[in-house]
């Protein structure tokens, strides 16, 4: 057995392993009903057992036919821009809007081929007055602009 | 002809109704709101498109947040007029800076980049605007004209009717994505399976939600579109050392000569006519239509030897066709409430959070919502000739602007927008989420529009098959009885559609298509 398409390898992989979560899940926690009345198990049963069976067909072309290798993976953006957006959910409240998209200007900035420090402090800056004025002041967004526990603060 | 007019004036007088607007507590009385609100979408929407690496879909789902507060009519204005506006957007950077802004600007690349190479991006331009606008308004007429007969066959539609629509939209979904059918047709089916996380309709029961509250309401399709489509593009382009060659300071005349005249009418014409017949098909749009257009020119101009070295003809006709495409592709949502590709998939999502439910009902129901937008196409249209050819030089002064600038700017708005759907961490979260799987879909050569078709009509699905299966007590065979023969005659479309693709010779005919557009 030689794998001849890593992509359709782990492609094969992915699709089997999200059809029987879906399969296993329905199947221990939701009915089945029958056809006339179906439960809430039966249609993502279904489903999820023809994701994996398509996904078996992927895997067995994977070893038959010859294809791609799999890109290399960048895990430097990926991470960063995924932690930048974290940082800004989680601290949207307890910060406020001005420090929580300033968390995530610099850190996904981190994730670009080339930081200069300056450049990103002057970005913040004018994403930030523009963010306030655009989102909270124009839009009406319900977002508290500064940190909670500055009581008395003078931008609102 | 004269019910059209009568129903396109009802758009009209609908798009200029002057209304009372509170605006930071102070009240603006007899304001034409709606077609500010156009105005606004097609700069935001232009603006965005001529960014490079986003697509209208992230552009779309990017600025959907804009419009929550808006009334309905006002708030899908202004979704349309973003979608065109990023297509024109899309072709001016596919022109001046040979990347293309979404998939149908990729064939504008080939002869628009080679032109501007030339001195020749003014005219490029021009011609792109021109023809854009001519399809605009030619497609804006086809769908005033086809939408009434077919919502009017919608409307006798049953639960078995809809769900064999959806399965041949999907089919046809399918056979438009790039690379392997199989992997397409998994990627659908786990958009459906994604789609059915929450609360289930029927029964109340709370699915694969484990136990998290965010989850009851079920995976907001914003969300997913953000992630898959936006954190991916960032991510990819991030991939990628920066390198781009701007034309900026040849764009000095910007009107075609009268040979070009000559040249591009007819180009324009078949290009209008083949994207708007391609834009119908579901699964169809603007892609489709402007590699058809770009194919069927090399093959019927007289200028094919110059195709690929800065011919006008290869701007001139799939520029139309993708615009002529991108409107009729509303036809299938407006009258069946179908989604004929990711950009309409977003479009249902806006009407069900403005609380329209999408279907052929909408055109009765509410005839000043759906004139008032089919008329505001037109009149958008008309606002991207108009502004946008004299504010050239402005986008060209943002094409210079650095990617390592953008990015965080980009992602900082496709932030504040998931967080502003529910007021929670949680959909930002689920963004990263999403944002992971689409790159890791994308490296295993999956692409990831057909599951956000999948994802929208997931519960839709559902909901009709348990219809239909209970109306028929359990048969089956409901779907292609002889009874039915709408319903027969989707699934008999869709298997034909199948069976077609899975052909050797017609498949390698399809990799040879999308190879083409590779390179």
């Amino acid at each position: 057995m030689k794998i001849k398409s890593q992509q359709d390898f782990w492609a094969g992989l992915m699709f089997i392993a999200f059809g029987l979560f879906f399969v296993i899940v329905s199947q221990m926690h939701y009915q089945m009903g029958t056809a006339v009345r179906m439960g809430p198990g039966y249609f993502p049963t279904v489903l999820g057992g023809i994701l994996a069976l398509l996904g078996l067909i992927v895997l067995g072309g994977s070893l038959a036919e010859a294809g791609p290798d799999v890109p290399k993976f960048h895990f430097r953006p990926l991470i960063f821009l995924a932690a930048s957006s974290l940082a800004f959910a989680y601290l949207l409240k307890p910060l406020g809007l001005m420090l929580a998209s300033a968390a995530l200007i610099f850190i996904s900035a981190y994730g670009g081929h080339e930081f200069k420090f300056k450049e990103v402090a002057w970005l913040t800056v004018v994403l930030v007055i523009s963010s306030v004025v655009v989102f909270v002041w124009g839009l009406a967004l319900p977002f508290p602009v500064c940190p909670s526990f500055i009581e008395s603060c003078p931008i609102r | 002809m004269e019910g059209i007019f009568h129903n396109l004036g009802i758009g009209f007088v609908e798009c200029f109704r002057l209304q009372d607007i509170t605006l930071w507590g102070m009240t603006f009385s007899h304001v034409p709101f709606n077609i500010i609100m156009c105005l606004i979408g097609v700069l935001l929407g232009t603006l965005i498109g001529v960014l490079p690496g986003i697509g209208p879909v992230a552009t779309i789902a990017m600025l959907l947040p804009v419009t929550f507060n808006l009334s309905p009519v006002a708030a899908l204005i202004m979704l349309a007029g973003i979608y065109y506006g990023a297509q024109y957007g899309g072709s001016t950077t596919a022109i001046l800076v040979n990347l293309p802004g979404e998939s149908s600007s990729v064939v504008t690349c080939l002869d628009g980049y080679q032109m501007a190479r030339q001195g020749r991006a003014g005219p490029a331009l021009a011609t792109a605007a021109l023809g854009s606008f001519f399809a605009g308004c030619f497609s804006t007429l086809i769908v005033a004209m086809f939408a009434p007969p077919l919502a009017e066959v919608a409307l006798k539609f049953g639960p078995a009717e809809y769900f064999s629509l959806m399965v041949l939209g999907l089919v046809s979904a399918v056979v438009l994505a790039h690379g392997s059918l199989v992997k397409a047709i998994s990627m659908v089916i786990l958009g459906l399976l994604l789609g059915l996380v929450g609360t289930d309709v029927n029964s109340g029961v709370l699915r694969f939600a484990f136990g998290i509250s965010e989850l009851a309401d079920g995976i907001g399709f914003v969300t997913v579109a953000m992630g898959m489509f936006g954190i991916c593009e960032i991510i990819g382009n991030l991939e990628q050392k920066e390198k781009r060659e701007i034309f900026t300071s040849k764009v000095s005349h910007l009107y075609p000569t009268k040979e070009d005249w000559k040249r591009i009418w007819a180009p324009v014409l078949r290009g209008t006519l083949l994207g708007s017949a391609l834009g119908i098909l579901p699964g169809g749009g603007a892609l489709l239509a402007s590699f058809g257009a770009y194919t069927l020119e090399k093959k019927v101009s007289k200028y094919a030897h110059e195709f690929g070295k800065g011919a006008i003809e290869g701007v001139a006709a799939p520029e139309s066709a993708n615009n002529a495409g991108a409107q009729t592709s509303f036809i299938p949502l407006l009258t069946l409430g179908i989604p004929s590709n990711a950009v309409m998939a977003l479009m249902i999502g806006a009407m069900m959070i403005q609380g329209i439910a999408p279907g052929p009902q909408v055109m009765t129901e509410r005839p000043q919502l759906f004139w008032g937008m089919i008329a505001s196409m037109w009149i958008g249209n008309l606002m991207l000739v108009v502004l946008n050819l004299p504010m050239i030089g402005m986008w060209i002064k943002l094409l210079t602007v650095p990617y390592r600038i953008l990015y965080p700017s980009i992602l900082l708005f496709m932030a504040v927008g998931v967080f502003s759907i529910s007021n929670q961490p949680f959909d930002c979260f689920l963004m990263a989420l999403f944002g992971l799987l689409g790159y890791v879909c994308a490296k295993l050569g999956c692409e990831p529009a057909p599951l956000i078709l999948g994802f929208i009509l997931g519960p839709l699905m559902e909901e009709n098959l348990r219809r239909a299966m209970l109306l028929s007590r359990g048969d089956p065979f409901v779907f292609v009885s002889p009874s039915k023969p709408i319903s027969l005659g989707f699934l008999i479309a869709a298997a034909i559609l199948l069976v077609i693709i899975a052909f050797p010779a017609l498949k390698k005919k399809r990799e040879e298509a999308f190879a083409a557009e590779d390179t």
